[in-house]
């Protein structure tokens, strides 16, 4: 049924997923990295394959899986490629299934970006939440069990407002179920209610709380591809549909001070670096509000770099973890000596999201307030300029200095066990943070992929003016932040979000339920156990013990196979809910890669 | 060698400091002097060391407005959901 040679990169991730567990044990690390760079080079071929690949006619409706253009090219360059670096930093995870809930994550991402009608995406929307959830799970804690529901409750609303936009969409066009430009001008309810699909994906506030939550409950090589794949699927899918929807400026620009506010007051360092995904995909969806040449580029732009230093600052941050075992401000401090090559990745991490000249986000976030100026949102532009003052003083100060420098507040076990991460884990970050340097000093080879090359070739970031610009901005908040250092030490407190709503709201609603509903239930139950049941019971016995000692002996002993069956069946059966929900997830990729391409 | 590096600039804490004060200077002066605004969107932006001030002020801010907002009870223990 494939209509030609090209070849769906998820494909390769759902293929390579499904034989990781019958691989080797010696093949295993090649096998590892071969998957991704496999699906990375695949997409760098695509170049010259633009138009509309593997479509499909399923039932009345056309389904298209690889609509290959420069908008879907540019983020499925990074997605892939951060695959690849992601992989490579958790090579020393022995669980399969973690690396497997990883590629099927990707998987969906990539579904999505080359998907060309809303009926593919939403399917791989579904895949990205349900197999992302499983990074959370397998941090076993038990604040992870919750934070993975709450998790999966809250992309599910979303996915459920998506859904309903979409149906509503093709009620109304009259069958157009194509995921291109919506029509900003005239938005109607679908409009919103898949904008609300898609920017609750994108972490924006008031729907934003499900990423810190999550992110810091991830287990060290989840959250590395988590703090990637989901919000910037969402940029793209925004980019595809709502550029120049206007309500997205003031909401981007609340969210890059949103997250910024939040980050002054946390304790968690993954925490912080969640808050700070919020803050910076503000400036993505406002570069998506502004909606022109240059604001999407801004915002393919400033994904693509973002996905590496944040990934770079979750794999810093999390090696201290995975080294330490604390991931808390208030429990570490003073590790310069322990962990020097961490320290420098990091560095290099939180400079690029600081976008210091020479380093990745210098050269990405400047288009967007460069666009902003441009389109007459002089003030967004400037709200964007203060919350990145916020942003060096966080990732680019704060979190350096209070792990490696500052008050040392690390118990003696946890300087014993502080040092640098295994070679494997070392690798990813290096790679990272040599494409952070990379792309802020080669600007062509970003630049040559945005999706409008006309305006890309206008844009010169490294002008005196805007050089001299940001580092009078960053270098005076440095300032700052040593002038009221005493202000910023971390408190061993947490913040309360909008996540607040939902999990006190649980708790009524779950009193509601143990309280006058099961009590009512308990007292219709007990009436009816003691005037009905009791005697129901006995007569049950007794046909019970006259049909397997009377007529199954007699028979054939077919109940007692039956039985002995069953018991084999139940061993397999853990009884946790996970588990029941990741067999079910494998069955339905698999039923679905049968169902299209055999 | 990264360790060694940062313990020498750790024992020289005070001249490090100082040489930081001067580059700022510097900054403020190279910006008022040599660095062609015809560009500007803004008559404020042409004023010398305007986005010095400006980046100060947005850090001084942001710390002290998330300070007094996260003291108004939006901090508490961190056992809050455990109850």
């Amino acid at each position: 049924m494939i209509a030609n040679v090209w070849l769906h990169p998820t494909l390769i991730y759902l293929i390579g997923a499904f034989f990781l567990p019958l691989i080797p044990r010696g093949l295993r690390k090649p096998y590892l990295v071969f998957v991704p760079c496999l699906a990375f080079l695949g997409v760098l071929t695509m170049n010259g394959s633009h138009g509309v690949h593997g479509v499909f006619q399923y039932l009345d409706w056309t389904v298209i899986f690889g609509r290959v253009d420069a908008l879907s090219l540019v983020f499925a360059h990074i997605m892939t490629l951060m695959c690849v670096i992601g992989t490579i930093y958790g090579l020393h995870v022995e669980r399969d299934a973690e690396h497997i809930a990883a590629w099927l994550y990707v998987a969906g991402s990539l579904g999505v970006i080359f998907c060309g009608d809303y009926l593919t995406l939403f399917l791989f929307w579904e895949l990205m939440a349900f197999s992302s959830v499983f990074l959370i799970w397998f941090r076993g804690r038990k604040q992870s069990l919750g934070a993975g529901y709450r998790y999966l409750l809250v992309h599910v609303a979303g996915g459920l407002f998506l859904l309903a936009g979409i149906i509503l969409r093709y009620k109304a066009t009259g069958g157009d179920l194509s995921f291109g430009p919506i029509g900003v001008d005239h938005p109607t309810l679908p409009t919103y209610l898949i904008m609300i699909g898609f920017i609750l994906n994108a972490a924006v506030p008031p729907l934003h709380a499900w990423l810190p939550d999550a992110y810091a409950e991830a287990t060290v090589n989840g959250a590395v591809f988590m703090c990637a794949f989901t919000t910037k699927t969402a940029i793209y899918a925004l980019c595809r549909a709502f550029a120049g929807m206007e309500i997205l400026v003031p909401l981007g620009v609340c969210m890059a001070l949103y997250g910024v506010v939040y980050a002054v007051l946390e304790n968690n360092i993954r925490k912080l670096l969640a808050y700070h995904i919020i803050s910076q995909v503000g400036y993505m969806v406002a570069g998506v509000g502004i909606g022109t040449e240059l604001a999407i580029n801004g915002a393919c732009a400033h994904a693509f770099a973002h996905i590496l230093y944040k990934g770079l600052l979750f794999m810093g941050c999390g090696s201290v973890l995975h080294m330490t075992g604390k991931s808390d401000f208030s429990e570490l401090g003073g590790l310069y000596d322990k962990m020097p090559k961490t320290f420098v990745y990091t560095l290099i991490g939180g400079l690029s999201i600081s976008a210091f000249p020479l380093f990745s986000g210098f050269v990405s976030k400047s288009m967007i307030v460069a666009a902003g100026m441009e389109s007459h949102h002089a003030t967004a532009a400037l709200l964007l300029l203060v919350a990145s003052a916020g942003t060096f003083l966080h990732t680019g100060l704060k979190v350096p200095y209070f792990i490696w420098f500052g008050k040392n507040n690390c118990s003696a076990q946890t300087r014993e066990l502080a040092k640098d991460p295994p070679s494997n884990m070392q690798w990813g970050m290096a790679i990272a943070a040599f494409l952070c340097i990379f792309i802020g000093c080669y600007t062509p080879y970003l630049y040559s992929m945005l999706p409008y090359q006309a305006a890309a070739a206008e844009y010169h970031p490294y002008e005196l003016s805007h050089i001299s610009e940001t580092l009078q901005i960053l270098l005076f908040t440095a300032l700052g932040f040593f002038l009221l250092l005493k202000k910023l030490t971390p408190e061993a407190k947490i913040s309360l979000d909008m996540d607040w709503f939902y999990r006190m709201g649980g708790r009524a609603f779950a009193w509601f339920a143990q309280k006058p509903v099961q009590g009512a239930d308990n007292v219709v139950s007990e009436a009816y156990r003691t005037t009905g049941l009791v005697p129901l019971m006995a007569t049950a016995r007794f046909w019970s013990w006259f049909d397997w000692n009377g007529i199954d002996l007699v028979v054939d002993g077919i109940a007692r196979t039956v039985r002995n069956a069953g018991a084999n069946l139940r061993h397999m059966q853990s009884g946790q809910l996970q588990v029941s929900i990741l067999a079910a997830m494998s069955l339905v990729a698999i039923a679905l890669v049968l169902y299209v391409f055999v | 060698m990264i360790v060694r590096l940062i313990d020498f600039l750790r024992d020289r804490l005070g001249l490090v400091i100082n040489i930081c004060y001067v580059a700022l200077g510097l900054l403020v002066l190279w910006d008022t002097l040599f660095v062609d605004k015809g560009h500007a969107e803004f008559w404020f932006e042409k004023l010398p060391g305007f986005w010095s001030v400006f980046g100060f002020l947005a850090c001084v801010v942001i710390i002290l407005f998330s300070k007094w907002f996260g003291h108004l009870g939006i901090m508490t223990r961190e056992d809050y959901y455990d109850r």
